[in-house]
């Protein structure tokens, strides 16, 4: 048996949209059967009549009275939603919140910040080309960190930038660095003069960290994505940075990391380099000074090239502040004894660059790896392996293993476990973008290892700057047994020591 | 924003996709916002292809330039109320055994509950058949000739039901000289445009059609038309949208006809009808609604535009048009509204969405101009006034332009947002938001609720398929 309540409130006003809401709250209420809350106009009354709530005392309101109607279940479930219709009669007493719209669309956000000049885009890859044709419609320079843009699409939005006078870094472009301030997957350095022209992610960040280290600085650091400087897109970003950088005069010098070049393209670009009228430094992997024009200064691994653009006389420069140990590899290596019937390297990288670059130092020494990079000098039957565990087989539907460090830890597990393998090399990347603390999983697999294991050698990516810190990091690994080199040259000359003198190489 | 501006300023950043990019410029006090991104709500590639066409390259030029035409066609309207008269005088062929509706095309087969209600209400009222019952057996019959309202610029809310014997209002756009037309509101309670059809309701479409028309059109004619452009504005200015809040236009209206009905009719006739407007704050609705089919029907035809021209349900479907593809009706099945219902309702007494009202969110009224209106976002979510500013700010997302007389105090005088672009509706997956009463789902019971609905998304996507494919073969 449901009771039945009416209550007038003589001269009380409420906007009926307000007490319509109320109504559905009290009626929300547990033993609420039905509430009401309305004015007292004649058709207000009828409506509430033909709902059957309605009785006596509610039948006295008058047009400029409030009715309180309800039926519950019993007295005091009506006495609990009086009191929560007292609350809401009085109103909201805190002020209203701004209005924080964050727009759907690209055109929607660009209308609320007239001022933006760059459209940071990192969707998933098919949708990626759109939203920067959007962009570029817009007059936004675009960096696409998306990988898995088609091609003849990358051609298509590069060449309409290059018409509209913007700059397009990427696809597939992680690291970026505008007028000092780091996007993407980037450390914190020094601000500097130094202009950087790379494919794209960790190459830029390693050759950064090393000079921030010798105490040079980043003015740009402009990322063109692994294919510009194929024949199919013609450098056409590499050729507008480095225009930009020429017309810049903050900058000093002009830094080139990359792959080879497409055969025609490779002209094109130093012809550019050589008109800059600016120093030229070029760390083009697998090239040597031979396969450059005059005035182009080679440096053949990322730590040369960062020595050279430091005008640091000093080889050492670029090793961390407050390291202690003069880096004496061929002392490090002798120190280190590879156990019995061990005779393989593994290299599981996070940085793709990284990889390559390990993979070129090694094969200059004769040594011969198999890997998925692609890059020159790979041998799928050698007993050595380097794995980028960024490349696209590891990453589909997973986050980056920068993002995202457990993605190596399996590989790791078994790499240790395995009484075959010698040496295990690793990269750690640091730095905005990158996972808060990537030390904690390769030393926690460590720790969960038993037995003999394998010698592990490891560079750290990062500055004291950066928001996980560089010195706890390399101290953590350290106190876990790893051997961590003050670059990614470092660590992969110091295999070559450490294979060599077990005779494996 | 040139690449040599971005080197010498440094990034002021919009992030598309991973918010940890933007969080760490913003950490470092770089200017950098977020776009609140997700996938296109369509999977069908051929959509996505005819919305990529239709944004990118020498086509989006073409379309963007029909569409300015189509927005200058919007803005420079001139609508005013200048009279009232019978449908029959009105619209031509409208005669026996002829009924308008609301919406797109529809039989009376798949008409819904209300609808066949005011159809059978209104055959009675014509003298086409004696009671409801046999009305009913005659719209069975086939014998009745069933149109929309739009197909003859005229409009009407909720079941929209027009014949030669109503009064219709009539809104003409000076600027083109073209006419539109819709019934007079017949107030709250039971009515013919909920379904409603019993005698009450004739009783007062029959006062409508001997009183209250002729002497509206008296005063109208004496008082030289009332320019709808000002009232909008102010009404807007006033916590008006138009759409489910109407209380400040109608009072503007009322001030406009009062002195000048007083002069021209006798005063227990003048009385009546003033009380009569006075007691129904959605009076001015259907004066809007005429005055949007007005100010759209001289977009219709421009080749290559995606401005939408009309939106309209017949408690089935939605249908809309779109300026390029001509009187081609893209329809869908109508989605039910969420809001707030009366008491002794709940949603399962209500009727899917219905009318010809969305030709108010058509001009940018309504559901578009929500942050006028903080009242009316109540009827859904938390009802705060940035609500309601949320509401507007994203509906700006799928529009070509703001309208520069039509302001929002609370948006610092921003425009409202006008002239939905079907392209922008499909890549963005934003549908147009639309404020609306909701019907009872049976004849002749009437207003349950109100709440807003969304324009489903189906209409957009082939509204862009036919648009493409119309450009490709021009």
């Amino acid at each position: 048996m449901s009771v039945l309540f009416n209550e007038v409130r003589k001269g009380f006003y409420l906007d009926s949209v307000a007490l319509m809401r109320l109504s559905a709250e009290l009626t929300a209420l547990s033993g609420i059967e039905e509430a009401v809350l309305m004015i007292g106009t004649p058709s207000n009354l009828q409506i509430m009549r033909d709902a059957n709530i309605l009785d006596a005392a509610g039948e006295e309101a008058g047009p400029n009275d409030l009715v309180i109607a309800m039926r519950a279940d019993r007295k005091a479930s009506i006495n609990r939603a009086l009191a929560h219709a007292e609350k809401g009669m009085k109103g909201n007493s805190a002020a209203g919140k701004a209005a924080e719209h964050r727009a759907r669309t690209l055109r929607g956000a660009a209308a609320l910040q007239p001022a933006a000049n760059l459209a940071l885009i990192s969707t998933p890859g098919e949708y990626a080309s759109l939203e920067a044709q959007t962009a570029l419609d817009l007059g936004l320079n675009v960096m696409i960190f998306s990988d898995n843009v088609p091609l003849e699409r990358e051609l298509e939005l590069k060449q309409n930038a290059r018409d509209k006078g913007l700059l397009v870094m990427g696809p597939d472009c992680g690291t970026a660095y505008v007028n000092g301030t780091p996007l993407a997957f980037a450390n914190a350095v020094n601000r500097g003069a130094t202009g950087v022209v790379a494919a794209s992610g960790t190459g830029l960040q390693e050759f950064s960290v090393l000079l921030h280290r010798a105490g040079g600085g980043i003015r740009h650091g402009i990322g063109v994505g692994g294919r510009d400087l194929s024949d199919s897109i013609g450098a056409i970003s590499t050729l507008t940075a480095i225009d930009l950088l020429a017309n810049d005069d903050e900058v000093e010098q002009i830094v080139l990391i990359s792959k080879p070049p497409g055969e025609a393209t490779a002209k094109k670009v130093f012809d550019k380099l050589s008109a800059s009228g600016k120093p030229v430094i070029a760390c083009v992997f697998g090239l040597d000074a031979s396969d450059m024009p005059d005035g182009i200064t080679c440096a053949r691994t990322i730590k040369e090239a960062a020595v050279l653009a430091s005008n640091n006389p000093d080889p050492q420069s670029t090793q961390p502040a407050n390291s202690t140990t003069a880096v004496d590899l061929p002392a490090i290596a002798a120190g280190v004894k590879v156990g019995a019937g061990r005779r393989s390297l593994v290299g599981l990288y996070t940085g793709g660059t990284l990889c390559t670059e390990a993979l070129i130092i090694l094969a200059r020494a004769g040594l011969k790896c198999s890997s998925n990079t692609g890059a020159a000098g790979a041998d799928e039957s050698a007993q050595h392996r380097l794995l980028d565990l960024g490349a696209d087989e590891y990453t589909v539907g997973r986050p980056h293993p920068m993002i995202e460090p457990a993605v190596r830890t399996p590989l790791l597990e078994e790499a240790i476990n395995d009484s075959a393998v010698a040496v295990v090399l690793l990269d750690l990347v640091l730095g905005y973008g990158a996972h808060e603390n990537p030390a904690a999983d390769v030393i926690a697999t460590l720790a969960a290892a038993e037995g003999e294991k394998p010698v592990i050698v490891a560079s750290v990516c990062g500055t004291d700057n950066d928001p996980q810190n560089y010195y706890s990091q390399r101290a953590a690994l350290e106190g876990a047994g790893v051997i961590v080199c003050n670059s990614n040259t470092d660590a992969a000359e110091l295999c070559l020591l450490i294979l060599k003198q077990a005779n494996l190489s | 924003m040139s690449a040599k501006d971005l080197l010498d300023d440094g990034p002021n950043v919009i992030g598309v996709g991973l918010q940890r990019f933007v969080d760490d410029l913003q950490s470092q006090q770089v200017t950098a916002t977020s776009v609140d991104w997700r996938p296109p709500a369509t999977k069908d590639p051929a959509v996505l292809q005819a919305t990529a066409t239709l944004t990118s390259g020498d086509t989006a030029k073409l379309v963007d330039q029909a569409n300015d035409e189509a927005l200058q066609r919007m803005l420079s309207a001139d609508p005013v109320l200048m009279d009232v008269n019978l449908a029959a005088e009105l619209i031509e062929g409208l005669g026996e055994h002829k009924i308008l509706h609301a919406g797109p095309p529809i039989d009376w087969a798949d008409m819904c509950g209300p609808m066949q209600g005011a159809v059978c209400g209104a055959i009675v009222l014509e003298g086409w058949a004696k009671d409801l019952d046999a009305a009913r057996k005659l719209a069975e019959s086939g014998k009745i000739n069933f149109e929309p309202n739009h197909h003859n610029s005229a409009v009407g809310p909720m079941t929209g039901i027009v014949t030669q014997s109503m009064p219709l209002m009539v809104v003409e756009n000076k600027a083109f000289g073209n006419h539109a037309f819709c019934a007079i509101n017949e107030g709250l309670g039971k009515v013919m445009r909920f379904g409603g059809n019993d005698e009450s309701v004739l009783e007062r479409l029959r006062w409508l059609e001997s009183n209250m028309g002729p002497l509206l059109a008296d005063t109208l004619l004496a008082c030289e038309g009332i320019g709808l452009k000002n009232i909008i504005s102010r009404g807007l200015s006033m916590g008006d949208e138009m759409h489910q809040r109407n209380v400040a236009c109608t009072s503007l209206v009322l001030r406009e006809l009062a002195a000048t009905m007083a002069r021209v009719s006798e005063p227990e006739a003048a009385s009546e009808a003033l009380e009569f407007i006075a007691g129904n704050d959605q009076f001015f609705l259907n004066i809007a609604m005429a005055m949007g089919k007005a100010i759209m029907d001289p977009v219709r035809d421009i080749g290559g535009s995606s401005i939408v021209t009309a939106m309209a349900r017949n408690g089935t479907e939605f249908g809309i048009r779109v300026s390029g593809c001509g009187d081609q009706w893209f329809t869908a099945p109508v989605e039910m509204p969420r809001g707030l219902y009366f008491p002794g309702f709940t949603e399962k007494d209500a009727n899917p969405d219905m009318g010809d009202s969305t030709i108010v969110e058509t001009v940018g009224l309504g559901g578009f101009a929500m942050a006028a209106s903080p009242a009316v976002a109540g009827f859904v979510g938390a009802g705060s006034a940035a609500d309601a500013m949320a509401y507007t700010s994203r509906m700006a997302e799928i529009t070509h332009t703001r309208n520069p007389e039509w302001t929002i105090p609370a948006l610092d005088f921003a425009g409202v947002p006008s002239g939905i672009d079907v392209r922008k509706v499909v890549s963005s997956g934003v549908p147009p938001t639309i404020n609306t009463g909701i019907a009872h789902r049976e004849p002749g019971i009437g207003q349950v609720g109100a709440g807003v609905v969304n324009a489903p998304m189906a209409c957009f996507e082939q509204a862009c398929l036919a648009l493409s494919e119309r450009l490709a073969a021009s």
